[in-house]
């Protein structure tokens, strides 16, 4: 466009026909969204190793030797558990009910760590018979990746507390529905993460 | 609050997670008992069948508790996840194929009573 023409006659106040703000959308849920897809990346690379040391027991136990499914499938229902409760706080959340969502975040994070809990206590059963990590190829392999799950939990409990903290003092504002939304993602991709090490670690673990 | 957060609220319902609990209820329930109580004729098939089923559920967790659809953040979470998953596929099939040729064609498998004499 060499000349312009000028949508206004000289002299005159000019007219805009896009008075609208252009802010660009915020962005912090697909930001979080990818920060997710790359611990999505590191969790597939420890069951990329976990794929080809599992099988190297060093003459050690073996999956089928120490793993109880029993205790798994309890581990597994907390997780689930703690997923409805959380998907619950949001509809909470929605519903602007404060004490919904406290609740609902409460008992989250009593699930969790009844999880984070009995894992423990797993790894402490498997430590005092001599399966630790430093046992086999096998059980580093073990340790590692379901040890950065139970990290991922813990850390996601941390977070989860924190937010109560401030829902209490500040209420349900934006910035803190912003954060409760990217908590939620957090909480049920570790759900996702764990359908993995269940099904492939566990109970795959204990067919051979 | 931004557009898209409200778009995701409109998401929350107890209906939607509801079903997806009870989805990945049943698909968790049915794995487990397939193993403990050995319930199809070889492992080997039993590992295909539960692989299948965590598939299912990866993606009923997806749509039903991360809301992922074609249309969420203008398309852009799902090409995340499609690109992220590819690489997913290539690290772990890629990862277990070379090292499955690896021992098979170049080390020799120490019997077990040699791995106890190892230090």
């Amino acid at each position: 466009m060499l000349n312009p023409r000028p949508i206004t006659a000289a002299g005159s106040a000019p007219v805009f026909y896009d008075t609208g703000d252009h802010h660009p959308p915020s962005s912090t849920l697909l930001g979080f969204w990818l920060y997710l897809m790359s611990d999505c990346l590191l969790f597939a690379v420890l069951f990329a190793a976990y794929a080809v040391l599992g099988h190297r027991y060093a003459a050690g136990p073996s999956g089928a030797d120490l793993f109880a499914l029993p205790m798994v499938a309890t581990n597994t229902a907390l997780l689930l558990l703690s997923s409805i409760t959380y998907g619950l706080a949001m509809v909470a959340m929605r519903n602007w009910s404060m004490g919904g969502v406290l609740g609902w975040l409460a008992i989250t994070g009593l699930l969790g760590a009844g999880f984070i809990g009995l894992e423990l206590k797993e790894f402490a059963h498997l430590i005092h018979d001599g399966a630790g990590p430093q046992r086999s190829a096998f059980l580093s392999s073990f340790f590692t990746l379901v040890g950065t799950h139970g990290l991922h939990v813990s850390f996601g409990i941390v977070w989860l507390v924190t937010l109560m903290v401030q829902v209490v003092k500040r209420g349900l504002v934006v910035e803190n529905r912003r954060r409760l939304m990217c908590l939620s993602m957090f909480w049920h991709f570790l759900d996702v993460v764990w359908i993995g090490v269940f099904t492939f670690v566990y109970l795959m673990g204990v067919l051979k | 609050m931004s557009e898209q957060a409200e778009n995701l609220e409109a998401h929350f319902s107890v209906k939607g997670y509801t079903i997806g609990f009870l989805l990945s209820v049943v698909l968790t329930a049915i794995p487990f008992w397939l193993v403990m109580d050995h319930v199809l004729p070889s492992p080997r098939i039993t590992a295909l069948t539960i692989l299948a089923f965590a598939a299912v559920q990866i993606v009923v967790h997806m749509v039903c508790f991360l809301h992922l659809n074609a249309k969420s953040e203008g398309g852009w979470s799902l090409l995340a996840l499609t690109f992220t998953a590819t690489l997913v596929v290539i690290v772990l099939a890629g990862s277990t194929w070379v090292m499955f040729h690896l021992d098979t064609n170049m080390m020799p498998a120490p019997s077990t009573a040699q791995m106890r004499a190892m230090p």
